[in-house]
This record gives structure tokens, C-alpha cells and sequence, in this order.
């Protein structure tokens, strides 16, 4: 196969990125020049980085396949005819940094990567690169800034990473996820892919559930499964003694659903119409004996600490949304304090602030606000948090 | 100084990269793992090797959680903090763990055998609550089990 015959069996496919965002994959592929006047080398960074809250998926995937995801980093990289590929792995996934390292080290010793692959005229090197350790490199363009030793804040966009990226050339950034799934539609075609799905988006995907669930876990199960179904069938409903309250269906950084969403198809157009994001798919169940209030404080805490500062709406905006959830769990909220903090989630909507980071953080409060009105309320009222002991 | 071992290892890893200064973070680390954190020293000398300013390696080493500028203990424990651990009991965990030590959040024991710290979601999430001990990933936590798992790291 051609290079373009790849990129063009992966769009076919209707392969959205599995990182969270949802960007076509194929389409990414496409915007990076493929003419032989390119200057320079072209670059493909798996990315590794799987640092959003509650998410698990990307682990189980490098830990249990690893050949599976350097294969399909070959294979993405072929498409693109990228020189070299930095594999970007979280350091706290040790494990996974062990089975990597012996994977390349395999595929080298088979002819896989390096120098002229399989006798073609095909060269790539591939280099597993082990982060310093922030929410922050998971951004795109933080990502950039990381392997080229930098702090890991956000890059202007345009120009896109497509056509200036790593030192200034073209580089393609896929999830770890996205990339494992490329091997399986060039052998069997994109056809056989698209029909994996419940949904007009293509192939399977792994869900997960984390929280007061009775079996915790991940499932590879075909995209568009329902939320009921992932829940009661796979997860086994909630642990004796819990109810379900709610849940963040893709990570940290995704608005809440309750029990009227259940029946939603988890893909990434249903549950944007349903008013959240697919994100991870790895779902954070909240049940009725954790303080929803204390729940949205852990979140942000966690984004106030790994903002980058860059830009004030995000550091200060987040810094204001701990300290009126701090005073509303130690019984000091008052009544405007919803409303400023409702204002702050406005604030921080996408389009004021300089990546995705603040715009994720507002997604959970934004929607807590909404669905758990009444228990923001009791916090000021009975000036308690009603879930702590007396 | 920097000894031949870590220049070597050093090298090695500024050969992957376009230029030496995207070696910083693997160079940090190689320093790290050999004396456990990362001294103004070790900044300055890196700093010379990678042709680049201090300061600029600084806020590099600053920006990175898993980077110490701080003396550490033998054994770091580092505790996840996010949030599938929080719904299944990390606060209590952590508590029942600086009673333990006898130290707080970024703490480090008094023979200089542990030091404690918070991290951002480890990825184990369907396994909550979670720790890591140095490179090891311990899941399913509760206060009685942690003993155990103490006594394996003299």
C-alpha cells in the first residue's frame, strides 16, 4: 500500500481520536505536506501521557499489548512517511516504560524499525521518551514543548502542529488507543471497521467505570454502547449499600450526567448532544454517600494545581473556583457564592483561555451546579458539608 | 560533578533529539536516579553540559512534578490524590499513612527511610486507591493492608 491508500483506508474508516478529543484521524493525517520538497524530518508523537483523572485505558493497551500500538505507530508513521517517532509515556507507568522498552527493542532486532523496514525503502526510528510528570504535557502542543525540553505550556495555534511542530516540522500527535486501532483497519479494511459500531462513527472502543461500582474495569465493547448498558451489564450495577448519583462519562474534564442520560449511546456525537463529551470513555460513577461538592473540589483542585499559569483566566479563575469550594465545604459558603461560582464556569467556557486545560475544569463544575443545585444549597444553609461527621 | 557514567547516559539520550537541550528532562532524571533529587549543584552543572542557562533548567526542573529539587528519602511514596481514589477512601488512606510515618505531605521520616508525597491519578482507577512506592504500583488499599506493603521497604 501507498502511503496515501493508508491515510485514505483510516478516513474511510471514520476513525475519531481516542484521547478524547474526537478529531478525525484520518483528516489529522492529511494536513501534513506530503510533497518530497518537504524540508527536514517529520515527526509522529504517540501520546502516552494518560494523566486525566479516572482514565486507565491507554495503561491496559501499552501494558498488554505493546507490540499492537508500535505496530500501529509504524503503520501511522508509514502514512505520513515520518522519520522519527517519540513515543511520550507518563513516568509513573513503570510497567508499561518495561514492556515498552522490550517491545522496540524486539521490533529493531526483527527489522521492524530502523533502516530500510522489511527491505523497503521505508526508514524509521522510534524513541520512547519518559515525561517529567504533568497534566500539562497531555495538551498537544504542551506535548511539543515537553520532548523538546521545555515547560509543557500550550503552543498559538495556528500554525498547526501538521505543518510546524517539533522544531518547527511537520508532526502528527495520536493517542496511544487511536493508534492501536490503525493495524486492524488496514487488515481488514475499512468497511469491517465501520460495521464494529452501533453508530455512524467507526470500530470499537474501551470503556471503563472507576467509583462505588460493583465490578470496576474496562471493556472493549462497539462505540455507541449505552450508557445503561456499560453500567448495569458490565459494571454490574453499584456496590451494595451505594447509590448512583451521577456520573463523568470520559474523565475529569467531562460535564456530569445523571439518571435521565442513561439510555444515551456513548459515541462521541451522542453524548455531545446529550450536553457532555466522550473524552476517555472511562466513567467516574458518583454515588449517594460521597458530598457531590467535595467530589467537584478533588477535580478542581487537581486543574488548579496542574494549570501552567500561562494564561490568568485559567490560574486565577481556577485558584478563586478551590478557595469558594474550600469555604462551601468548610460551612462558610454563602448564597453568592454559587452564583460566582457559576460565573467562574462561565468564564472559563472554551474561547477565553489559552488551550483546553480551564475550558476541562469547567465542565464538571458548570454541570455539578446544574444537576446538584440542591446539595451546593444545603452546604450554605446547614453551613456544614452534610456528608461529614459530626 | 558529573560522573562519566551520567555524561555517557547523558549523551546517549541528547543524540535522540534535534538539540541538547531537549535531553533537560532526561538529564535531570539520569542525575536523580543515582542521588535521589536534584541539587543547585547538579542544575548548574547540567545546565553547562546541555549549553543552556540555569535558570532556564530551573524553571524546566520546577515545572515537573516527578522532578525533586529537594532531598528525598530511600523509598518515596508518592499517593494518588484524584479523584476514583478520593470516592473510595483516599482521604482517610492518607491520613491513616502520615500517622504511620509521623509525617505530612511532603514529608520525609525522621531516619530518612520514607518521604511522602500526593500524586495526579495513576491510571489504576478500577483498582482505587492506589500508591506507588518508588517504580512499584500498589492497588486496592485500606488501612490495614498498608503495613505490609511498608515493611517490604527497608
Amino acid at each position: 500500500m501507498e502511503p496515501g491508500a493508508v491515510q485514505t483506508a483510516v478516513r474511510d474508516a471514520n476513525l475519531k481520536g481516542r484521547g478524547g478529543a474526537g478529531f478525525d484521524a484520518g483528516q489529522k493525517w492529511s494536513f501534513v505536506p506530503m510533497d518530497e520538497a518537504a524540508i527536514g524530518p517529520k515527526y509522529l508523537v504517540v501520546n502516552g501521557d494518560e494523566m486525566e483523572p479516572g482514565s486507565f485505558k491507554d495503561r491496559l493497551l501499552m501494558e498488554g499489548d505493546p507490540h499492537q500500538l508500535l505496530e500501529g505507530a509504524i503503520i501511522a508513521a508509514y502514512a505520513i512517511q515520518a522519520d522519527v517517532v517519540y513515543l511520550f509515556l507518563r513516568w509513573e507507568y513503570r510497567l508499561a516504560a518495561r514492556r515498552l522498552e522490550r517491545a522496540i527493542a524486539e521490533a529493531y532486532g526483527h527489522g521492524l524499525l530502523g533502516r530500510g523496514i522489511l527491505g523497503s525503502g521505508f526508514s524509521l526510528e522510534l524513541h520512547l521518551h519518559i515525561s517529567g510528570g504533568r497534566y500539562m504535557c497531555g495538551e498537544e502542543t504542551g506535548m511539543l514543548n515537553a520532548i523538546e525540553g521545555r515547560r509543557a505550556n500550550p503552543r498559538s495555534k495556528p500554525p498547526f502542529p501538521q505543518t510546524a511542530g517539533l522544531w518547527g516540522n511537520p508532526t502528527v500527535v495520536n493517542n496511544v488507543e487511536t493508534l492501536c486501532n490503525v493495524p486492524h483497519i488496514i487488515n481488514r479494511g475499512a468497511d469491517w471497521f465501520r460495521a464494529l459500531s452501533w453508530t455512524a462513527e467507526g470500530g470499537t472502543k474501551i470503556y471503563g467505570a472507576s467509583g462505588r461500582v460493583a465490578s470496576p474495569g474496562a471493556w472493549e465493547l462497539p462505540l455507541g454502547t449505552t450508557l445503561r448498558e456499560l453500567l448495569e451489564q458490565h459494571a454490574g450495577g453499584m456496590q451494595p449499600g451505594y447509590r448512583f448519583r451521577g456520573l463523568l462519562p470520559g474523565g475529569a474534564s467531562t460535564d456530569f450526567l445523571t439518571t435521565d442520560h442513561l439510555d444515551i449511546k456513548m459515541d462521541f456525537a451522542s453524548v455531545e448532544a446529550a450536553g457532555s463529551r466522550l473524552g476517555t470513555g472511562t466513567m467516574i460513577v458518583l454515588d449517594d454517600r460521597s458530598c457531590p461538592v467535595g467530589m467537584v473540589l478533588n477535580l478542581e483542585r487537581f486543574f488548579a494545581r496542574e494549570s501552567c499559569g500561562w494564561c490568568t483566566p485559567c490560574w486565577g479563575g481556577l485558584r478563586q473556583a478551590v478557595q469558594l469550594l474550600e469555604g462551601l465545604e468548610a460551612g462558610r459558603g454563602r448564597e453568592e457564592d454559587l452564583a460566582q461560582l457559576e460565573s467562574l464556569a462561565a468564564m472559563l467556557a472554551p474561547g477565553h483561555t489559552f488551550c483546553a486545560l480551564a475550558p476541562g475544569a469547567a465542565e464538571p463544575l458548570g454541570s455539578a451546579l446544574r444537576h446538584f443545585r440542591e446539595d451546593f444549597e444545603r452546604h450554605v444553609r446547614e453551613a456544614r458539608c452534610p456528608w461529614s461527621e459530626r | 560533578m558529573l560522573s562519566k557514567d551520567e555524561k555517557g547516559e547523558i549523551e546517549a539520550e541528547a543524540a535522540r533529539y534535534e538539540t541538547r537541550q531537549a535531553a533537560a528532562i532526561d538529564a535531570m532524571r539520569i542525575v536523580q536516579r543515582r542521588r535521589g533529587w536534584v541539587s543547585d549543584e547538579a542544575i548548574a552543572e547540567l545546565a553547562a553540559f546541555l549549553q543552556m542557562p540555569a535558570a532556564q533548567l530551573d524553571s524546566v526542573a520546577s515545572f515537573y512534578n516527578q522532578i525533586f529539587r529537594r532531598p528525598v528519602g530511600r523509598h518515596v511514596i508518592q499517593i494518588c490524590d484524584s479523584v476514583s481514589c478520593w470516592l473510595t477512601g483516599y482521604e482517610p488512606l492518607r491520613d491513616h499513612l502520615a500517622r504511620e510515618l509521623g509525617v505530612g505531605l511532603g514529608g520525609t521520616t525522621a531516619d530518612g527511610r520514607f518521604t511522602l508525597l500526593p500524586v495526579a491519578c495513576l491510571g489504576a482507577c478500577d483498582q482505587a486507591p492506589a500508591m506507588l512506592v518508588d517504580e512499584d504500583l500498589h492497588t486496592g488499599l485500606d488501612a490495614g493492608s498498608i503495613g505490609a506493603i511498608l515493611d517490604r521497604y527497608r
